[in-house]
Order: structure tokens, then C-alpha cells, then sequence
């Protein structure tokens, strides 16, 4: 029996980044697709960066997830274009991410503001951070130092 | 060889060569910030690494994949420019040799987006968004080294005058490049050279560098013919664990 896709989209939308656990995989952008052949459910995946090591986790996530539901043949398709942007991120992530304490992408190029005080006198410390997709950046009202999840 | 394995070769080869050397710095940087983005840098060229390794070793057909082709070809196999197998030396090579290599990397990249092959053109197209991230960095890295204290700027001299010799060999053409171009997979190198040196000696010229007065190029990286004797270094620390133990996994 194939299981109505709006389901497997509601499933999928509770299994939390492996990295920013604050955002699910489907708030993140990178589920593309996801179709039943036959009895086989087609679950399309982009990683967001080429070397993020979170991209093998996901993977078993999103399959330790659905077959927690009782969907036994899943066939994962790994998809590179087009590449991921940040701009797949969900509305709902902008604002998970900002709560989390982590300052939202911004076409604009950096954060609005400091996730903590809010305050918009922020500077760059780094283009790198502690994941591939975040930059480090720093309050100079509250002096503290915050993730921004970086523009791609 | 099937041509278009080699030139996958070259590619995979210059981000896997190049990840492994700046991997070296991983809790060595001179700051916090410096190792993480180092770290991070060398993780984004091993993933593109994966991503071009893992097609050729699927172009090729022989079961290789792309750790195969990694931990277990030997130097003359090799087909990554001299330029990213030079050693680290202090931080200022370290960024000069990222700068040549990514200004380099972002225009044949961009330029890979447009190959026939459409697997080519869609590893390009993500590999494109994170070579203009490096390259933002280490422009910006060589501008603020170079045009910076006394000290910083004769370093930054001392790394340019050793790694110019090292920038021709990315973007001239060879006949492999020549007939991977005229199938309109792989790159137009002779329409690269002009843009590439553009955008090095501008901002070379930002950073108050003197540009060496030499248009001689060292060869033989990317034919394979005369890797320089440190690339037989890396192999040994790369490749260490799975010829000790042939098929270990993680
Ligand atoms: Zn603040």
C-alpha cells in the first residue's frame, strides 16, 4: 500500500537537522522530491555542502525515520543540480534558526541583527564557522559571538 | 586512458591534493578562526574531491570508486597541478597558493557549468558556489596580509616569489585540454589565461605585491609526467592507513 505523499512530507518534516537539530530536513530545503515507483518510495536528497560530513547522517535519518513508520523499500537518490541554496530554507526556519540563536541568511549579504540582543552593530570574525554552512560573527553591544547561517 | 577519466582526474586530483595540504594545518592555524576556516576549506575541496573522483571512477567502469582512486594510485597517476602539492611552509604560502589556486578554480568551475556532460556541469555548478566562498577569503587574506605590517608583507613577497612559477601550468593547455574543449566538456583553457592573470595581478597589485618578472611556468603536474618530489610525501600520510590495512573502514 503506498502511503499518501502528504504523510511521508509530514513524517519527514519532524526529523530534525542532524547538525541544527532546531530545523528540520524539510525546513533545511534539502528533500527535493519525494514519489512512490510501484512499491518503492523515491526519497530525492541534496547535500548542502560537497564535503558536509552531515550528509551521510541524513541520509540514515531519513531512512531510520521512515521505516520507523513502516515503510520498508526506500530507494534514496542523491541529486546535485541544481546545487542548494539557502534560499530553499523554509519561512519557518528563519525563524527557528533565529530563536535557536543562530542569525537567519540575508540576501543582503550578512545577519540583520544579533540573535541575542538584536542589536545591529554585528561584525564578521570569520566567513568560516563550526559547520560548513555557518559564519561566525560577533555583537558589539553584548559582546557575544554568534553562528550566521551564511548566504549560498 | 578514456580521456574524459583523465581529465576527471585532474580535477578530483587538484581538489583532493590540495584539501589533504591545507587538512595539514587542522590545530596548527596562528588563530582560532584562521584553523576553523582552514578546516572547513579542506573539508569542502575533499567533498568536491569525492564528487569528481566517484564519476571518474564511474566513467571508467572498473569498480573503482572514489577512494580507490585516492588511497590507492601512486604518484605517477596523479594528475594535479605542482602548484597545489607545494608544501605548506608558514601561513603566508599557505594562502598565497589557496589565492592562486582558487582564482583559478572559480573561473574553470564557472566555465564547467556549461560542459555537455551533464554531470560535469552539475558537480561544477555546486563545486562554483564554494570556490568563490575561498576565493573571497583568500583575496581578502592576501590584500590584508600584503598590505599590512612590514613583517606581513615581506612573507607574503617571499610566498609569491616562490609559488608564481606554479600559476601557469593551471591554465595552460595541453593537448588533453585541447581535445577536451573541442567537445565542449571540458574547459577553453587559452580563454581562461587572460581573465585568470587579470584577476591575480589585480589583486596582487591591491596587496602592494610585486608580481615576479617571469612568465616561465613549471610543468608536468597534471600530465603526470614530473610531480615534484613532495607529492610522494602527501601519498605517504594520505594512503598510510589503507596499504598498512588494504580495506579498513571507518
Ligand atoms: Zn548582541
Amino acid at each position: 500500500m503506498q502511503t499518501p505523499l502528504s504523510d511521508i512530507w509530514t513524517w519527514l518534516s519532524d526529523v530534525p537537522d542532524p547538525e541544527i537539530p532546531a530545523i528540520s530536513l524539510v525546513d533545511l530545503g534539502v528533500i527535493r522530491n519525494v514519489a512512490w515507483d510501484n512499491d518503492t518510495l523515491e526519497v530525492t536528497i541534496t547535500p548542502t555542502y560537497a564535503g558536509c560530513p552531515a550528509t551521510s547522517i541524513i541520509n540514515l535519518d531519513v531512512e531510520t525515520a521512515l521505516r520507523a513508520k513502516g515503510i520498508d523499500n526506500i530507494r534514496l537518490k542523491r541529486q546535485l543540480a541544481p546545487p542548494w541554496t539557502t534560499d530553499w530554507l523554509s519561512k519557518d526556519a528563519h525563524q527557528k534558526l533565529e530563536a535557536y540563536g543562530i542569525a537567519p541568511p540575508r540576501p543582503a549579504g550578512g545577519p540583520q541583527h544579533c540573535p541575542q540582543c538584536h542589536s545591529a552593530m554585528v561584525e564578521k570574525i570569520s566567513q568560516f564557522g563550526s559547520t560548513p554552512c555557518k559564519a561566525q560573527w560577533r555583537c558589539k553591544d553584548c559582546l557575544e559571538p554568534f553562528d550566521y547561517f551564511k548566504c549560498i | 586512458m578514456d580521456p574524459t577519466v583523465e581529465y576527471l582526474l585532474r580535477l578530483g586530483d587538484n581538489a583532493l591534493i590540495l584539501g589533504q595540504r591545507v587538512s595539514e594545518w587542522c590545530g596548527h592555524a596562528p588563530a582560532l578562526e584562521e584553523d576553523i576556516a582552514l578546516a572547513n576549506i579542506a573539508l569542502d575541496l575533499i567533498g568536491q574531491t569525492q564528487l569528481w573522483l566517484g564519476l571518474a571512477g564511474e566513467i571508467e567502469g572498473q569498480g573503482r570508486n572514489a577512494d580507490d582512486l585516492a588511497f590507492l594510485r601512486d604518484v605517477y597517476d596523479f594528475r594535479n597541478s605542482l602548484l597545489v602539492e607545494q608544501p605548506n611552509q608558514d601561513f603566508a604560502v599557505t594562502m598565497m597558493r589557496q589565492f592562486l589556486f582558487d582564482a583559478f578554480s572559480a573561473l574553470q568551475l564557472d566555465a564547467l557549468t556549461h560542459s555537455k556532460n551533464v554531470e560535469i556541469a552539475a558537480i561544477a555548478a555546486k563545486c562554483h558556489k564554494e570556490a568563490l566562498y575561498h576565493l573571497d577569503r583568500s583575496s581578502e587574506t592576501v590584500i590584508g596580509l600584503g598590505d599590512g605590517t612590514d613583517i606581513s608583507h615581506a612573507k607574503m613577497q617571499n610566498a609569491l616569489d616562490r609559488l608564481w612559477v606554479y600559476a601557469g601550468e593551471l591554465v595552460s593547455a595541453d593537448d588533453l585540454d585541447r581535445t577536451m574543449a573541442k567537445a565542449g566538456v571540458g574547459v577553453d583553457l587559452d580563454a581562461l589565461h587572460t581573465p585568470y592573470f587579470e584577476t591575480v595581478r589585480a589583486t596582487l597589485a591591491t596587496a602592494t605585491l610585486r608580481v615576479p618578472d617571469t612568465d616561465f611556468a613549471h610543468k608536468g603536474g597534471k600530465s603526470g609526467q614530473r610531480h615534484s618530489e613532495h607529492l610522494g610525501h602527501i601519498l605517504t600520510s594520505m594512503q598510510w592507513l589503507q596499504r598498512a590495512y588494504p580495506g579498513a573502514k571507518w
